[in-house]
């Protein structure tokens, strides 16, 4: 029997390899210069999708909010092997916490028509929230199992899943349709299909174009206008369209969102202050790397009772 | 009576075993609420609850909410959202705070979308402070500062919920202090109106397993720590004679476990354990954030490391430039000669 998964899916600054240049001069991260990638348990979460669709058949639907340029995310589904994508993208839905972020996603998941599961990745790298895959499924009155290790077969409209608990695992048993976060230890993400790479490598958006087209004027040393990034963007549009390379783009209105749920105005936590960790000046003493000076650091920590 | 705008802490028992972090919530919450003059409350869903809500007030409850059922022997996702949120609903807290395990992190969102709150996730500090809109247009008394560290914790972020109620949060585990318990404490208990179905059980538990971890690196005065400089499997047995020898465990960053030389229940800092020894020696660890941040209240941090500007000598209290193949056996010669 085949079954339907949604996957829900984050472009994330790579905050795991941060090095010396994505630091500034005052220390704090210089998010520009971080690339921009597929949230690793999203991937996972993927993998667990397209492992479903691979043993009982059915479809694989990405969504993604985020600006314009997620759309390599959806295209980087595409090479996997996801079956449709669809790109959340509205600057309404700019500066959303993970409450206002999984009332937009609900809305979409209703939008995307019917499913039986819905897949994320634990969490993301840049919030590490594990926030909104369980919120998502309150929005959507589904049941959740988070922390999923494996799927380990479906049956009479039941998953049986393992999945990890505090200090050990468990082996769960529930009711189709319900929501899974996955974790990055669930399975190994296939590569990209050559084929589909090249299938889908020029699939784009109306603003994605767009912002490509702005980069490009300034890149020229001009400043840009609205009406000169419309004219150079349009026959670039119109061929995109012609050759059917435009992906599935919905806004807040087509997904038919309440104005004051999704954005800053649904979100109801704000950032006061954002402090960039600065190593602490700590009263440093330096040990000489030879025998009296390790004896007289252990002599020390023996005097003030620190060892015994 | 129940009474409101409380501070409220969900404690997370598996089998009538209470979290750690659980209690510690009781003690910083106590902190909150008497800061804040009001009540400090939890909320117990359990199969038995008698001896849990005597720990709950000894160590600092003033009301305990209690759902006594024997279907909540074992933390499931439905059922236990019901209970909470009830209990939420009723006694109208001004804060609800959560262990940041997997059932916390499992519980609290469902909760935060049912109520619309505003919930921040890994909280490794909790303050009350006022709060002025951008712009100035609006005072904000005695909010819950939530704070945490994110992006990949290269920033450390103060989150508020100006608007909504309950401020809600998760924090974890071992970074607020326990203080001792106080059998003679006396407190109330009042039961939760929540009517449990059928269908919030679905969800059926086949197969359960776990065990303590190997090691317990939150409840010792020394901790000996290994990162990627320490090489390989067999070096991080220096780690162990030393460890033994001064009467500590053996830690590990990150890399080290990532890298296979120890077990991920070694593992210090941001997604390991938080730990605050006395003594702590970071061996070959080069210091990245998400380590230092499970590690840097330590009392006396030693650092050895080739490299002089690895991160770790800016919060370490004594620094040793050199290998630490060299390094520790003199220190263990040292110690047998103190």
């Amino acid at each position: 029997m085949p079954y339907n998964c949604i996957v829900l899916a984050k472009q994330v600054p790579d905050t795991k390899n941060i090095t010396g240049q994505a630091m500034k001069d005052d220390g704090t991260v210089n998010r520009a210069a971080l690339p921009a990638i597929f949230n690793p348990e999203d991937l996972n979460a993927l993998e667990m999708a397209l492992e479903i669709r691979d043993r009982f058949g059915g479809k694989v639907t990405v969504i993604t909010m985020g600006p314009p340029a997620a759309c390599e995310l959806l295209r980087e589904s595409l090479y996997l092997g996801a079956d449709d994508v669809v790109l959340l993208t509205d600057r309404r839905f700019a500066a959303a916490d993970t409450l206002a972020t999984s009332y937009a996603l609900s809305c979409a998941i209703r939008k995307a028509g019917k499913f039986d599961i819905i897949l994320g990745g634990r969490q993301a790298i840049d919030g590490d929230t594990a926030q909104v895959g369980p919120q998502s499924a309150e929005k959507l009155g589904l049941n959740q199992v988070t922390y999923v290790e494996k799927v380990r077969d479906i049956r009479d409209g039941k998953i049986e899943i393992e999945r990890t608990i505090d200090g050990g695992s468990e082996v769960v048993r529930a009711p189709l349709p319900l929501l899974l976060t996955v974790t990055g230890t669930a399975n190994e993400p296939r590569p990209f299909r050559t084929k589909r790479l090249l299938q889908y490598r020029s699939f784009t958006c109306a603003a994605e174009i767009m912002g490509k087209v702005r980069k490009q004027i300034e890149a020229e040393g001009k400043t840009p206008t609205d009406p000169d990034i419309a004219a150079r963007a349009k026959p670039l549009i119109d061929a995109a369209t012609a050759e059917g390379r435009l992906l599935k783009v919905w806004d807040a209105d087509a997904i038919a969102a309440e104005a004051d749920k999704i954005g800053g105005r649904g979100s109801p936590t704000k950032v006061k202050k954002i402090e960039s960790i600065v190593l602490k000046g700590s009263d440093l003493a330096w040990i000489e790397p030879n025998e009296e000076g390790v004896k007289a650091l252990v002599k020390e920590l023996v005097e003030e009772h620190i060892i015994g | 009576m129940i009474s409101k705008n409380s501070v409220m802490v969900f404690i997370e028992q598996d089998d009538g075993h209470i979290a750690d972090v659980s209690l510690e919530l009781i003690c910083r919450g106590r902190e909150l609420a008497d800061r804040l003059n009001v009540t400090l409350s939890a909320v117990v869903p359990a199969q038995r609850s008698q001896e849990i809500v005597a720990r709950c007030i000894a160590h600092g409850c003033d009301e305990v909410h209690v759902a006594e059922d024997a279907r909540l022997k074992h933390y499931r996702t439905l059922p236990f959202a019901r209970v909470v949120s009830a209990a939420i609903r009723k006694a109208q807290p001004q804060i609800v705070l959560f262990g940041a395990t997997v059932v916390g992190r499992d519980l609290a969102p469902r909760i935060a979308s049912e109520l619309k709150a505003g919930l921040t996730a890994d909280c490794t500090d909790l303050q009350i402070g006022n709060h002025t809109e951008a712009g100035g247009a609006k005072e904000y008394k005695d909010l819950l500062y939530q704070i945490r560290p994110a992006f990949g914790g290269n920033i450390i972020a103060t989150i508020v919920c100006p608007e909504t109620r309950p401020q809600m949060a998760t924090v974890r585990e071992g970074v607020m202090k326990m203080t001792p318990a106080d059998p003679k404490r006396q407190g109330k208990v009042l039961p939760i109106e929540a009517a449990l179905r059928d269908e919030d059980f679905v969800l059926e538990i086949l197969h359960r397993e776990r065990k303590d971890k190997s090691v317990n690196l939150k409840a010792a005065n020394i901790v000996v720590s290994g990162g990627a400089g320490v090489g390989s499997k067999e070096s991080f047995k220096l780690l162990f004679d030393f460890a033994h020898m001064v009467g500590g465990v053996v830690g590990a960053s990150r890399s080290a476990v990532d890298s296979g030389f120890i077990g991920k229940d070694h593992q210090v800092g941001q997604t390991g354990t938080t730990v605050r020894p006395k003594l702590y020696f970071a061996c070959g660890i080069s210091g990245a954030v998400q380590h230092r941040a499970g590690m840097q209240e330590s009392a006396k941090i030693v650092a050895i490391n080739t490299d002089k500007d690895a991160p770790i000598f800016g919060i370490a209290h004594y620094g040793i430039v050199g290998d630490l193949n060299r390094v520790i056996p003199m220190l263990m010669k040292a110690y047998k000669s103190k």
